[in-house]
């Protein structure tokens, strides 16, 4: 009897959750050619799914997909490189720990975005100022993370492993790794989710190519059904890219 | 002899003391860097933007445009917290509306907002209230789920005993649900407080006409590192002070729970 009354709540749910979306488009559709917003500001969402798939079909997403793509691959290797080596070092001593975890939190409490600016200056504008922000602003979650995976593993493992006779290498591959590799793991995650962020801001607010550039340009052209269309296309990629991230972590950690 | 090198010896081995040195060693890197290794139109070294502080609150409408960021800042954390308790409570007091509408709420929040950084733009103008307005879109969602997570968690003993002596749905909420959604309305208010840090700072750096995002673009264009620097740092010690002071305020108020 319980099975059943869940199931229903969650068939009641999933009604409720469908029925909002349909109002939503029903309402954006009524309101494009009913009440006459203007496309200036809403376009039409029958012309956006058309613009949606002509874009698609006629790939000409390729050239920005593939700038943004480089730039976060780039961004994101270099930040967990740098995140992994810098936590591992910090996090196996308690002293290294105290003085720099503080430290790395407390800069990854500034909105780094701030610093674009700067980063414009340096690396101009094209990809490399992006790899850097990007790089910056991820290697943070991966070192904080990576500092409370090996800084916190039960010291009586250690203990036990080290006077059962177990190398430096022993110790670390069947000992402070598997402990350590969960918390690791969705430091790398986190540190997936604001590279992207990063990219695409710092491409929308100052940028040569990529998808946030695509974007304001087709913003500033007034363009907007097809904003809109890249709009959806963006949201669709960050989102596969985001489950692509996390279902290759739930792997990652059950193959352990 | 040996005894200076001793204390610092010992002095080192407490953690804060070696933590301004890493800092004060991170000064100088920049400093040596900026001296003679970089060229000047591009980096500037500690000690010139220190000194520069005074000059760059000289310039002609800088003061004015920290104001108005500060403003703009101030505006959207307020109407994020209230738009996050307007949808938050709700939600939270009603499973069946929880259920519904969270896995929306949650799907909305992962989605990158920046996507849409020229729809607020074209909606509200290139003034304050853009940014006030994505500001308030990354600010409103933590506090959503916070405040959400927050009443789910209260004991539904208290729940049910003060409905069964009768107290009337205001009471309720007065003497349980917000006294027990209090350490979790400060997570929220803490993590809001940085979604809206970035949200307003995304948005001044994309376009902006008299705040700040108008003077980095132009100290930028007109190479002028040392004052970019100097209202980089302004910022960023503005953006410490108020974290800090969510931070604190959570601190101490999940403490005031706890007895």
């Amino acid at each position: 009897m319980n099975a059943a009354k869940q199931q229903r709540q969650r068939l009641g749910s999933g009604a409720v959750q469908t029925a909002f979306l349909i109002v939503l488009i029903a309402l954006w559709y009524l309101a494009t050619t009913r009440w006459r917003v203007s496309p200036l500001l809403l376009p039409n969402p029958v012309a956006v799914l058309a613009d949606f798939w002509d874009i698609l079909s006629t790939g000409e997403f390729i050239g920005d997909l593939r700038v943004t793509l480089t730039e976060l691959a780039a961004a994101f290797a270099i930040a967990a490189c740098g995140g992994l080596v810098v936590g591992y070092l910090v996090g196996r001593s308690r002293y290294r720990i105290a003085v720099f975890e503080p430290l790395f939190a407390g800069i990854y409490s500034i909105p780094i975005i701030l610093f674009l600016p700067l980063y414009v200056l340096f690396f101009g504008l094209g990809p490399a100022s992006k790899i850097a922000l990007g790089a910056s602003i991820s290697f943070f979650p991966i070192a904080l993370n990576t500092i409370a995976g090996f800084g916190y593993v039960d010291r009586l493992l250690v203990v036990a492993a080290r006077s059962m006779g177990a190398s430096e290498y022993q110790l670390f591959r069947y000992v402070l790794l598997p402990a350590a590799l969960p918390v690791i793991l969705s430091g790398m995650r986190i540190g997936f989710t604001v590279a992207l962020l990063s990219i695409i801001g710092s491409e929308t607010i100052a940028s040569l190519a990529g998808l946030g550039h695509r974007i304001v340009h087709l913003a500033e052209a007034m363009e907007m059904t097809r904003m809109f269309a890249y709009i959806v296309f963006v949201v669709a990629i960050a989102a596969t890219l985001n489950a692509l991230v996390s279902a290759l972590e739930a792997r990652v950690r059950s193959a352990r | 002899m040996s005894l200076p090198a001793n204390r610092l010896r010992t002095s080192l081995r407490r953690p804060w003391v070696a933590r301004i040195g890493v800092i004060i060693a991170l000064f100088g890197v920049w400093e040596v860097a900026a001296r003679w290794w970089v060229d000047p139109m591009f980096f500037s070294p500690p000690s010139q933007v220190f000194a520069s502080l005074g000059a760059l609150f000289d310039t002609r409408g800088v003061p004015a445009a920290l104001r108005l960021t500060f403003w703009e800042l101030g505006v959207a954390f307020v109407l994020s917290v209230g738009i996050g308790l307007l949808i938050g409570l709700p939600l939270g007091l009603a499973p069946f509306a929880r259920r519904s509408f969270m896995p929306i709420v949650l799907l909305l929040y992962g989605t990158p907002q920046v996507t849409i950084l020229p729809l607020f733009v074209l909606y509200f103008g290139i003034g304050p209230a853009s940014k006030i307005a994505f500001g308030v879109s990354h600010g409103f969602f933590p506090l959503i789920i916070a405040v959400v997570a927050g009443v789910q968690n209260i004991k539904p003993i208290f729940l049910i005993s003060a409905r069964s002596m009768g107290a009337t749905r205001m009471q309720v909420l007065r003497h349980i649900v917000f006294p027990h959604m209090i350490p979790s309305f400060f997570s929220g208010m803490r993590l809001a407080m940085s979604g809206v840090l970035l949200g307003v700072l995304l948005a001044e750096l994309y376009v902006s006409t008299a705040g700040i995002g108008y003077f980095t673009t132009l100290f930028t264009q007109s190479f002028d590192p040392t004052r970019l620097f100097g209202l980089i740092a302004v910022l960023a010690a503005m953006a410490i002070v108020l974290n800090e002071v969510v931070r604190r305020a959570e601190i101490h108020f999940s403490r005031w729970h706890m007895d």
